[in-house]
């Protein structure tokens, strides 16, 4: 099996100048004893891939800038109480820890202004926070950078029904936003598992995508407009809610992805599509990944413009769901899952046509089974199965996802080769699942006790495989904090200059979110 | 070997928003989303069990209502089910149709039938009534063991576990009975697309209540349906001393 990674490997050494033999080396490696995760000096960050970042030569927090804060905020919005900071410092997976004193709760830019505006001339850095749901430690403090949590910026500003177009503060979570389109007739064009507690000032900063982007886009399409605050607590208004508006620079798109580097974002103006009538789930078996190809090419021939989402899982992750959530396998066990919906505006013309694809497919052998519901508590019951699969994983004990985009073909061809190379380790699960349609693979890597070496084993196969292929390391997730040591692998040396050089623009004093995208 | 007759229930889904009517008459059912009442799906499952265990012969599912009632009998056929019965009523008469009168229609399928055993849901999820199986078994005279979490037959008899407030009971019932499923009775199968498609093939038959020789008048009258009370904000109070204040300012103390 190994000898096949060498040969396909040196077949595409020809078109790739940079690979490093030692790639082979890093493959058969041996693991050394666990570490466990120690918290460490001051200057060291105990976060896995930030063990050799080192504290920026900002200022330390003193009593006068907490009075400060206290002035512009009120006393509880300020939190210094150890016990009350300690969950914003540590993130959803519980791999990065931060070692933040201070958490501060704005309501308004204005407040958020005025807090930039102080640490900027008081060189104090800044972590900018929404529903601290990222996957790739982005979201909290590296060392003790000061958290700025927008959870408190809430207020839905305003609706048009006419365009569909909605205005809102960042701190805005995705599922009230969606509770609250639903009872005008609309809908967010983004939905992600983490609905629950993220945010719509994070999704924008980290473009997040998730399971409706094959549908309606990405959040760069989607955004309208956009109001953000500079380091040095200038307030960008670019809060358009035009669809059409080419008036200069697209200033906006500075801020949507940019996680939180190069300001932070204050409110939203969002297009929104209107809810779909009649919605459809089907969840299908599977035995092999050339059907799945197959059945993911001919669900967009054959249901084209009714096509909502195209998700896939291995057999793997499903024995993850059900066995650590105990919920139901719809149908029978098959080496490959996929999941499709649609969104239409017919509920007979939707289900015929998805009733035909279905048993069309299942009479010529590409699909083995499948179920399909329009029922909204089936269709709810299926999507969890796919949604929760990272709760899942995080119940084995701790949980790494890695995130990429390939061209499809190669989709999957990096899960067998990586369990491969993990056997023998303590990972107890190693699988595939992602958005097919978005050619986006989530990798995931799960086991009792984490191990910090892992990710030394993981990433370098990984990331060449990726860059082999000319894939993205981070297809939606971010780079944050665990991926800067890998940008050259998508991005080429001049664009990350010119980055660099935007940053240095944008923020002088890099006090934004800094040890971020960037590593160095 | 036992013939089962199901009693299946087409409500309105419970993942979907219920919503008044202005007019306060009912709750807004157009348009809106439905599927087989979840203890019923249950109750289904339960007899499809039964004859994959060759407990039972034959499998009849039943449904009382509009045209639509079709789709939640396809539902149960697609789970395994032999064939269906349609009892149609529709309008007025839907509205206004109770357990006493659909444990009647149950009762006369069951003798015309010759089932051995009924079992329905142990109650639906839009009325939450809790009544069909044990009038149905009354109107039979026919002994009755609901809220099953268990159903274990033996020879000419079932012992069925119950839930009740206390804990568990269990009861031994001479065949033929009426039973009611309980959410823990089993988790009920999806059904899977070659099922449906088998389904298509399986027989729906149509009656009236009519011929079954019971009367659908309205035995009730719906005076009016209204949201519950919006409930009220609360407020996070700084100590103990403003949270007696508060109690005494509201009465309570």
């Amino acid at each position: 099996m190994l000898s096949k990674i060498i040969r396909k490997i040196a077949i595409r050494r020809t078109y790739h100048e940079n690979i490093r033999t030692s790639f082979l080396y890093f493959a058969a490696r041996k693991l050394h004893n666990s570490q466990t995760l120690q918290q460490t000096a001051q200057n060291e960050s105990s976060t896995i891939h930030a063990s050799s970042i080192q504290r920026g030569n900002y200022s330390q927090l003193t009593s006068d800038h907490i009075h400060f804060f206290e002035s512009i905020l009120d006393k509880q919005r300020v939190l210094t109480d150890p016990s009350d900071v300690e969950p914003y410092n540590v993130d959803w997976l519980k791999l990065a820890q931060g070692q933040s004193k201070i958490v501060l709760k704005p309501k308004t830019t204005e407040e958020v202004s005025a807090i930039l505006k102080y640490c900027n001339d008081e060189t104090l850095a800044v972590c900018p926070q929404g529903g601290n749901t990222g996957v790739v430690g982005g979201s909290v403090p590296v060392f003790d950078e000061i958290v700025i949590s927008t959870s408190l910026m809430n207020q839905i500003l305003s609706f048009d029904e006419l365009s569909g177009v909605v205005m809102c503060q960042a701190g805005c979570i995705l599922e009230t936003l969606e509770n609250y389109l639903s009872d005008h007739g609309f809908q967010m064009p983004l939905d992600l598992g983490a609905k629950g507690s993220c945010q719509i000032g994070g999704n924008v900063s980290t473009n997040a995508g998730g399971i409706r982007l094959l549908r309606y886009g990405s959040l760069q399409g989607n955004v309208l407009g956009v109001e953000a605050v500079k380091a040095n607590g200038e307030v960008i208004d670019c809060l358009s809610s035009l669809k059409k508006d080419n008036t200069g620079y697209h200033l906006k798109h500075l801020f949507i992805g940019s996680e939180g580097t190069l300001g932070i974002v204050t409110k939203v103006a969002l297009q929104c599509p209107p809810i779909s009538k009649a919605i459809n789930v089907a969840f299908l078996g599977l035995k092999s990944f050339e059907e799945v190809l197959k059945t993911s090419i001919n669900a967009r021939k054959k249901l084209g413009e009714i096509l909502s989402s195209c998700e896939m899982m291995d057999h793997a992750t499903l024995d993850a769901v059900t066995s650590n959530l105990k919920l139901q396998n719809p149908i029978g066990e098959y080496p490959f899952y996929m999941l499709l919906e649609t969104s239409g505006s017919n509920r007979e013309h939707d289900q015929d046509k998805l009733n035909f694809f279905l048993q069309s497919s299942l009479v010529s052998g590409e699909i083995e089974d499948g179920v399909m519901a329009s029922e909204p508590s089936k269709i709810k019951a299926i999507w969890e199965i796919r949604e929760r699969a990272p709760e899942a994983f995080k119940a084995d004990g701790w949980y790494i996802v890695y995130d990429i985009s390939v061209p499809l073909k190669h989709f999957y061809e990096i899960v067998p080769i990586m369990s491969k190379c993990l056997a023998g380790t303590s990972v107890k699960r190693c699988t595939g699942m992602g958005h097919l349609g978005d050619g986006n693979l989530h990798l995931n890597v799960s086991g009792k006790e984490i191990d910090p070496n892992l990710p030394n084993i993981i990433e370098p196969i990984l990331y060449e495989w990726t860059s082999l292929l000319k894939g993205s390391i981070s297809a939606e997730h971010g780079i944050g904090i665990h991926k800067t040591k890998y940008l050259h692998y998508s991005k080429s040396n001049s664009s990350i200059q010119l980055m660099h050089n935007i940053k240095q623009l944008l923020d002088p004093k890099g006090i934004l979110n800094p040890y971020k995208i960037f590593h160095n | 070997m036992a013939r089962v007759l199901v009693g299946v229930k087409r409500v309105i889904d419970y993942a979907v928003k219920i919503r008044v009517k202005p007019d306060k008459t009912g709750v807004v059912t157009d348009g809106v989303k439905h599927s087989m009442n979840p203890f019923d799906e249950i109750a289904v499952e339960e007899a499809v069990r039964m004859k994959e265990k060759k407990i039972a012969s034959e499998i009849i599912a039943v449904s009382c209502g509009p045209q639509q009632a079709q789709e939640t009998l396809r539902t149960a056929l697609a789970m395994g089910v032999d064939r269906g019965i349609h009892v149609e009523v529709s309008g007025k008469d839907y509205e206004t149709l109770q357990p006493i009168h659909v444990s009647k229609i149950l009762a006369k399928l069951a003798q015309d039938e010759k089932a051995d055993l009924v079992i329905v849901g142990k109650q639906a999820i839009d009325d939450d009534s809790n009544q069909t199986a044990q009038m149905t078994a009354a109107v039979l005279d026919w002994p009755q063991g609901t809220f099953a979490s268990k159903i274990e037959k033996g020879d000419g008899n079932l012992t069925i576990v119950r839930e009740i407030d206390g804990g568990l009971e269990t009861v031994k019932v001479k065949l033929p009975a009426v039973v009611s499923a309980d959410l823990r009775l089993n988790e009920p199968r999806y059904a899977t697309l070659p099922n449906i498609m088998k389904a298509k093939k399986k027989p729906i038959k149509k009656v009236t209540p009519k011929d079954l020789g019971v009367d659908t008048a309205a035995r009730i009258e719906v005076v009016s349906v209204e949201d519950p009370p919006v409930r009220q904000a609360g407020s996070v109070l700084a100590d103990v001393d403003e949270l007696i204040g508060k109690l005494k300012e509201g009465g309570h103390v």
